[in-house]
């Protein structure tokens, strides 16, 4: 089959839905590629490297939709692209089912199968695929660097023989995994981070990239909804929200507001008052400025300023960072691909049993096959408690058990009683010997090296070998069938004494530095 | 030569065997240790060669060159990855010197004893030869399981305890009938009767004995051969046996020990043998895993990416490297990682392998330096700053549910922490379990991906692409 990728006419799109390196994959999937002349050009990847990657150039789309069995886009087509849908063809890209109806009925109109990438399953096997993850990704990292672009100072604290440079303070709304990465690359380039969520697990996540999670003074109150995103809060929960906020817009330089709710509008979080008590020089980054933003002030698509306070409200944040999105978007496709094809022919599957599949097709074979059943929720929680009085149980049955830790040491005492009370002297003084030779060896063995166990063992059954002095005491017997018992024994021994020495001398000659 | 001389010399050897053994301590003095080894043996052999045998040169000297040559050439062609079947084997001439030695004292009458003494050397006699041929039948088979000339799995026979105790009583009724006949001057039929019994024991104790459980049983035929010597020493009253067998003994019985505990096990337990049968509790538990998720696989390049991009990696091999011959390619891998400025480390847990030390001595074959190679317990904190954790053929040993799922068959054991890292990348044949079958959530982990195929082609098709 031929995967086509025509080039994004959406306006100021820079992305594109493979590159050089994916194309390759696919290909050794056995799908042949093409791709319209230009199509990687803002996203840096030119024409000549596709061809390199044994990729066809096709001089229009047209040509693109017209050869291909799978198309791959990064926008949703638009009327345009809609009318060069054939039948039977399979368009992957992002489609918002939710809010394009009309357009999902024209591809489905066209007998078309449409895979949209927001609708991937969010479960822990789908995460290569996961596109929205990549962008959000992308898009909390590219909210940092406008941030920085607007803002007057360092991010870092410095000493410097000019004076000190105090750090930047970087707020941080929803630590999804937008607000994960604009943590991270905040922390890095020396900011001190707080960050929010109503989602309480996310805590060690914030910490791990180094920012500070500021808790609410609240009573447990879980925001985690289904499917990984938050849901939404009641009001007195809002209430200490909005408090801690105020608090906060007092010495914070930076905001980032990554806050979503999926199927309604942006929750506002950040309200006009909060923004009029920032400093002056301050930024505000809202990452939900398409969704009609977390802070009303913020226009989609634009940069103001405020209350001396900029606003950003830019929608298209990957595709700022073009050559790194299309590298993300063209993998996670790649994946969704790769599950698709499952025997690696080149030809593609849709198995409406399988979860990721079936959640992602919303279109199948001229059919609107959204919205999918709900997402199984793996581990349900209800396991863990079983588990738990068992091993309650467990700890009672364990305290009798003094009486047996006991026993094998009188039973010890009991016998070494009893063999004294019998034995002669002469085999008193071979016991002692015995006896303080075990200790010798148990001091002397706890400090080898674990590393050296396997030259021990080798160098201990060499020295073991020492029963050939028994087989030597007795080699000078008369008796001939004890004569050549004892021979047999040197023979055996010898070989374990040479054999032995000589292979530890082997490997540790092995051990170096 | 006079008899305390004799002596003086013996204890001369006595004090070198406690020096090599010390010397084992670190890999600088490994090596001199190993000669004071050899010094002490020769002290030993030359004394009593010049100052106690009287006749039959002829004869000993054949043994001692025919013998002391197939050893030597023995210790000179065998692989590094076949030590854990030389050991064995080797273990097994001791067990089977110890039983010739002993019917040798049976058949001396030199020993004139009456009395409790009597009954004291002949017990000794006998425990001697016990010992000796359990040790000699047990490590045959731990040679043929090690060598995969008969199977690996457990031998799982109905009413194994039963049998292992009626093997029990049946030596010391036995050893009792042989005490008796003994007095009177007999009982060699009983005494080989005992034999044949501890033959059958060896044979299955470790015939019972999984796979991954060997490091366990080896140590402990380590330490039966330093008994078998200990009891030895006894029949013949000398000392040096002694002592040497009783440092033997210590050492492989706390070897055993260690690997017990590196696996959360009673030493009873395994050695009754029967572990990873595959309960279907532990198989359910598998299926509830496998709905967990899905490993993600990854290519050779997008691994030799990772790998250039990261600071920090961390090579945790298993016994799957060992099967693959991949020590070599993973020396290389190190190196040109080395080169390009990324610190290499390698974990090692303590039952990794089919030995005690199995991981180290093929590490070293392959010349990798020893102080880039730690043990599980020196590295396991620092896996959070670890950028790159590469699992080469292990299992068990790096399996999360051994902390997290009080149920799991392997609950308890201490296992290396890649998942604590960046990205943790399994080295692997197929998705099949471990030994102790549990299936392994590691695998499922969203920061674990899995290279399928052999260690060996994998690892140089990473060092291929790390160009």
């Amino acid at each position: 089959m031929i995967v086509g990728v025509p080039k994004e006419i959406y306006k100021g799109e820079k992305r594109v839905a493979t590159t050089p390196e994916a194309a390759t994959q696919l290909q050794k999937l056995g799908f042949d590629v093409v791709v319209e002349t230009g199509a990687g050009e803002d996203a840096r990847f030119l024409d000549s490297a596709y061809q390199e990657a044994g990729v066809t150039i096709a001089k229009d789309a047209a040509e693109v939709w017209q050869k291909a069995d799978i198309v791959l886009k990064v926008r949703a087509p638009n009327d345009d692209e809609v009318n060069l849908v054939r039948k039977g063809q399979t368009l992957v890209s992002f489609i918002q089912p939710a809010q394009n109806e009309e357009l999902m009925k024209a591809l489905a109109g066209r007998g078309a199968t449409v895979m949209a990438m927001e609708s991937v399953p969010r479960i822990s096997r789908a995460q290569k695929m996961d596109a929205l993850s990549s962008m959000a990704n992308i898009a909390g990292y590219r909210a940092v660097v406008e941030a920085a672009q607007h803002f007057g100072r360092f991010f870092t604290g410095q000493i410097t023989a000019a004076g000190k440079i105090p750090p930047a303070k970087v707020l941080v709304i929803g630590a999804g995994v937008a607000g994960l990465s604009a943590i991270g690359a905040a922390s890095s380039m020396g900011a001190i981070v707080r960050a929010f969520d109503t989602r309480p697990e996310v805590k060690d996540q914030v910490e791990s990239l180094g920012g500070e999670f500021l808790m609410l003074d609240f009573e447990d109150e879980d925001g985690s909804g289904e499917g990984g995103y938050a849901k939404i809060m009641s009001e007195e929960f809002i209430a200490a929200e909005m408090a801690c906020f105020r608090e906060q817009a007092k010495e914070i330089d930076i905001v980032i507001t990554t806050a979503l709710i999926p199927g309604r509008p942006a929750p506002e979080l950040w309200m006009e008052d909060m923004v009029k008590s920032m400093k002056e020089g301050s930024v505000i980054v809202d990452l939900a400025a398409e969704n009609g933003g977390n802070c009303k002030l913020t226009k989609a698509g634009e940069v103001i300023r405020k209350h001396g306070v900029t606003l950003i409200g830019y929608t298209d944040m990957p595709s700022r960072l073009p050559t790194q999105s299309s590298q993300l978007y063209a993998t996670n496709l790649r994946h969704l691909l790769t599950d698709l094809c499952p025997e690696k022919d080149g030809n593609i599957v849709v198995d409406m049993d399988d979860e990721v599949i079936r959640g992602t097709t919303v279109v199948n074979a001229g059919e609107i096959t959204w919205p999918p059943p709900p997402p199984k929720l793996s581990a349900p929680p209800a396991v863990a408690k079983p588990a738990a009085e068992v091993k309650v149980e467990e700890k009672e049955e364990k305290k009798p058990n003094v009486i047996l830790a006991w026993l094998p040491m009188a039973i010890g005492v009991l016998a070494m009683a009893g063999l004294g009370s019998v034995a002669p002297a002469s085999f008193m003084s071979h016991f002692t010997v015995f006896v303080l030779a075990c200790f010798i060896g148990y001091m002397v063995i706890w400090s080898v090296k674990p590393a050296l166990h396997t030259p021990l063992m080798s160098v201990t059954n060499a020295i073991s070998s020492i029963i050939i002095i028994g087989a030597l005491l007795q080699i000078s017997s008369d008796n001939e069938s004890i004569v050549y018992l004892s021979a047999l024994a040197v023979f055996i021994t010898s070989i374990n004494i040479f054999g032995g020495f000589a292979v530890t001398q082997r490997m540790l000659a092995m051990f170096r530095k | 030569m006079s008899a305390s001389l004799i002596n003086m010399a013996y204890i001369g050897a006595t004090v070198l065997f406690v020096l090599a053994l010390s010397g084992l301590s670190n890999e600088e003095s490994a090596r001199r240790g190993n000669l004071y080894g050899m010094l002490g043996m020769g002290l030993a052999l030359l004394v009593t060669i010049f100052g106690v045998v009287e006749d039959n040169f002829n004869m000993m000297l054949i043994g001692l060159v025919v013998g002391g040559g197939i050893g030597w050439i023995l210790a000179k062609r065998i692989a590094m990855t076949q030590m854990p079947e030389l050991v064995a084997i080797l273990h097994s001439l001791v067990g089977l010197a110890a039983v010739l030695v002993g019917y040798a004292t049976f058949a001396d009458h030199d020993f004139v004893f009456s009395g409790v003494e009597k009954t004291i050397h002949d017990v000794e006699v006998y425990i001697g030869i016990l010992i000796g041929a359990l040790t000699f039948s047990g490590s045959v088979i731990a040679f043929l399981k090690l060598s995969a000339k008969i199977s690996g799995k457990p031998l799982m026979l109905p009413a194994r305890h039963w049998l292992n105790l009626g093997l029990l009583v049946l030596a010391i009724v036995f050893g009792k009938l042989f005490i008796e006949q003994s007095a009177a001057g007999g009982g060699l039929e009983p005494l080989i009767w005992m034999t044949v019994v501890a033959l059958i024991f060896g044979v299955h104790m470790v015939m019972a004995i999984g796979g991954a459980d060997m490091p366990v049983v080896i140590s402990m035929l380590n330490s039966y051969s330093g008994w078998a010597a200990a009891a030895t020493g006894f029949m013949l009253s000398n000392d040096l046996l002694i002592v040497v067998g009783a440092l033997v003994g210590s050492s492989g019985a706390i070897l055993s020990y260690i690997m017990c505990r590196a696996m959360n096990r009673k030493f009873l337990a395994v050695i009754a043998g029967g572990f990873g049968g595959g309960s279907t509790k532990s198989s359910e538990n598998a299926v509830d895993a496998g709905e967990q998720g899905e490993a993600v696989s990854v290519e050779a390049e997008e691994v030799a990416q990772m790998l250039i991009d990261s600071k920090e990696v961390m090579i945790l091999p298993g016994y799957g490297m060992a099967v693959a011959q991949a020590q070599h390619s993973v020396y290389e891998l190190t190196k040109r990682l080395k080169d390009k400025g990324v610190c290499v480390r390698f974990g090692i847990h303590p039952v990794a392998g089919r030995m005690p030390g199995h991981m180290n001595v093929l590490l070293a074959e392959a010349k990798v330096p020893y102080d880039i190679v730690y043990e599980m317990d020196e590295i396991n904190e620092d896996f959070p700053d670890v950028d790159v954790s590469i699992v080469i053929g292990a299992n068990d040993i790096v399996n999360p549910s051994a902390l997290d799922d009080p149920d799991s068959p392997i609950a308890g054991m201490p296992v290396l922490e890649p998942w604590k890292g960046t990205t943790t990348i399994v080295l692997k044949r197929s998705m099949a379990v471990g030994y102790a079958g549990v299936d392994n959530p590691l695998f499922y982990k969203e920061n674990t991906r899995m290279l399928f195929g052999d260690a060996k082609a994998t690892v140089d098709a990473v060092v291929a692409a790390l160009t």
